[in-house]
């Protein structure tokens, strides 16, 4: 038991810096980016490249895969989604936008990175041993940069000037262009750091996992269902909606057989939505 | 604002011009002269399973460019350049259906190599027999090759072939008398699983677990993995699992303490295998293709490099998959010109081919086989390799001709 119950807390903190990324654009634009995984996949393998085949410092490569997905974020708001939502009439053409966004991402990295499935060897070996579970040591540090950077986020939302601007564009994007901010740059620099924030994710986690070019969308739907639970566009409800998945991933592998997990995963979901549409922490207008 | 809307409009414009031609070009410079042999490629080319297309398409393109840089394959005395044709399926049934009508119908292609899975060969069927066509597939349920498709060949060893060989060998190498089954839940890994479970039954193994399964994207396999290594089984065998997920597997398994055999009947990647798992991936047996130095012919070391130029890189599995467009070219050499567009003359050729194997560098012959298994004969008779896992390379340990 005590292993279901690590594995779970130790699966909700990477799932929750996953889904930050996704729910942030979503509360700003108001568009779930399906391309959140390609860009979690992206950061994996800027990882790849840049730490584990050119040597470089992990955090120098985390920082760079931060940068350039980043700048993808900031050209796929200017270039696709500004001019999209200022001329588009019906909401669900945002969503195939963005799948076609996605598309092109994985279309792209299996251009350049290739079909194998890539890894990186962690630097950090061994087990520790916690009140009976065991945890790799790498899974210990992901944990641990996970809680820093999830703090971090939470920190420049509600202390910063700049955090608490693209706060007030998430819970009313008009009245917050009436009071005098600059919401489409400000909207644009968010989308950055959703992107980046998925990359910056991807990275990490490559410590652990295999990457490949097709893994994006995967990741996007896991990512949709936990700001789904937690609640669109609620950066708390990102984090909630993040342990929640991961507990349920851990505790349905542990004691049902694993192809039934997920099919009691989604039953749940729908039964939530149909009490709370909004997702747990969802309010109205987000 | 207008002057940037026709700017916008104009560049893409442009742009578009600018692909087309360059399409066009290529095409213009790699059309070949003389009669050419079409060959078409079926497999998913792009998501979770592009690997498993994309190999086949490079293996394909490499063989094809081996006989066409000597100016083609000869047939009756009359060479033919070979032009390979590719359609991506997208692992969905319903796309492998429709580009299987595209090749048959629009390219009037008769020889096609693919697809990858079950269920992609299973909906292209049809449309495949309907067209007088043939396939090599690399799927594994037998009811895909056996009566009354008599169109479809199967490219490779599979879980029934290789379950008992792997399996017996654990027996009298380590001493297994326990096994467990852990499959990725997906009707191909599930297949292979139930193979598995029936050879370690027939081989008086006694089975610990077999229903464990995971879902395709799973990354945490801790929780799976820890209800199987505490049954304490001497074998744990990893049904259909994907090469990526393989290490992450043997890892979770180390680390909890198995120290017995961790086994599958799917190729693996020994780059992947040496990033994720490291040492602890030591002593892991899979499926390979017979392209170790210690096998491989001038011939094979030939189509390594092509391949190598054409993928970026090489790739184990592209071993196996290089059979596929040999054999039916060799067939087809055998059959006579006639076979070309008559895939009827082409089977009928199928029980007398009995060739030397120019990709091992021993005397070894190709054929088709399965009349035991399937029926008739519809499988090709690539030589079953089992490789292990040893400090950041794959080692042949079995290579098997019979089975």
């Amino acid at each position: 038991m005590s292993q279901i119950i690590i594995n779970g807390i130790m699966l909700g903190m990477s799932y929750s810096l996953i889904a930050l990324g996704l729910t942030l654009v979503f509360g700003i634009m108001n568009i779930v980016n399906f391309a959140h995984g390609q860009m979690y996949m992206l950061g994996g393998f800027i990882i790849y490249y840049v730490y584990a085949q050119w040597g470089l410092n992990f955090f120098v490569a985390l920082l760079f895969a931060a940068l350039l997905l980043g700048v993808i974020g900031l050209v796929f708001e200017k270039a696709f989604f500004r001019r999209f939502l200022r001329e588009s009439r019906r909401p669900e053409s945002s969503m195939l936008l963005a799948i076609g966004t996605a598309k092109l991402l994985e279309s792209v990295a299996l251009i350049l990175f290739g079909e194998k499935h890539r890894g990186v060897t962690p630097f950090i070996t061994g087990v520790v041993s916690f009140m009976g579970a065991y945890i790799p040591k790498i899974k210990l540090f992901i944990f641990i940069m996970s809680f820093i950077l999830i703090l971090g986020l939470l920190i420049f939302i509600k202390k910063t000037s700049f955090g608490l601007a693209l706060l007030a564009i998430v819970q009313d994007k008009e009245v917050t262009k009436l009071m005098g901010v600059d919401t489409n740059r400000l909207s644009m620099i968010g989308f950055a750091i959703g992107a980046a924030l998925a990359g910056i994710s991807g990275g990490l986690l490559t410590l652990s996992f295999p990457i490949y070019a097709g893994m994006g969308s995967d990741i996007s739907i896991k990512s949709f269902i936990m700001i789904m639970i937690g609640g669109a566009g609620v950066v708390p409800g990102a984090i909630v909606g993040g342990f929640i998945l991961g507990m349920l991933e851990s505790f349905g592998y542990g004691f049902i057989p694993g192809s039934a997990t997920y099919l009691l995963i989604f039953l749940l979901v729908i039964l939530l939505l149909i009490f709370k549409p909004l997702g747990i922490m969802g309010k109205p207008g987000y | 604002m207008k002057l940037k809307k026709i700017v916008s409009v104009l560049l893409i414009f442009v742009l578009c011009i600018a692909f087309v031609s360059a399409g066009a070009q290529k095409e213009k410079v790699e059309k070949p002269d003389g009669p050419t042999l079409k060959i078409g490629v079926l497999g998913v080319m792009s998501g979770a399973g592009a690997s498993w297309g994309l190999v086949t398409k490079y293996s394909t393109e490499a063989i094809a460019e081996m006989y066409n840089r000597e100016g083609g394959f000869e047939i009756d005395g009359v060479k033919y350049r070979i032009e390979v044709i590719t359609e991506d399926t997208r692992m969905d049934a319903r796309v492998s259906r429709t580009a299987m009508e595209k090749l048959i119908h629009q390219d009037k292609i008769k020889y096609i190599v693919g697809t990858n899975i079950d269920d992609t060969t299973a909906s292209a069927q049809p449309v495949l027999e309907a067209g007088g066509g043939m396939n090599v597939s690399y799927g594994f349920h037998k009811d895909l090759f056996k009566a009354p498709h008599y169109n479809t060949f199967l490219g490779m060893p599979t879980p029934y072939n290789s379950a008992p060989i792997i399996y017996d060998y654990t027996m009298k190498t380590y001493g297994v008398k326990t096994i467990s089954f852990v499959a990725r839940n997906d009707s191909d890994s599930l297949f292979d699983r139930d193979e598995g479970v029936e050879a370690a039954r027939n081989l008086g193994l006694r089975i610990l677990s077999h229903t464990e399964t995971y879902e395709p994207g799973t990354t945490d396999f801790y929780p799976i993995i820890t209800r199987i290594v505490r049954m304490n089984p001497d074998q744990i065998v990893l049904s259909g699992v994907a090469p990526g997920d393989a290490p992450l597997i043997i890892k979770v398994a180390r680390e909890l303490g198995f120290k017995g055999v961790i086994s599958t009947e799917t190729g693996q990647d020994a780059i992947i295998l040496s990033e994720i798992a490291g040492n602890y991936a030591n002593g892991f047996l899979s499926i390979g293709s017979a392209s170790s130095p210690e096998f491989a012919s001038d011939f094979m070391n030939d189509y390594m490099k092509i391949y190598s130029r054409i993928a970026g890189e090489w790739n184990d599995e592209a071993g196996t998959k290089a059979y596929a467009l040999y054999m039916i070219l060799q067939t087809l050499k055998i059959a006579g010109s006639k076979a070309i567009d008559d895939v009827e003359v082409f089977k009928a050729a199928v029980p007398n081919v009995k060739i030397q194997n120019p990709f091992v560098n021993r005397d070894v012959s190709l054929s088709y086989i399965g009349s035991e298994i399937l029926g008739h004969p519809r499988q090709l008779g690539v030589p079953l390799v089992v490789n292990e896992y040893r400090n950041g390379s794959l080692e042949t340990i079995i290579f098997e001709t019979e089975y």
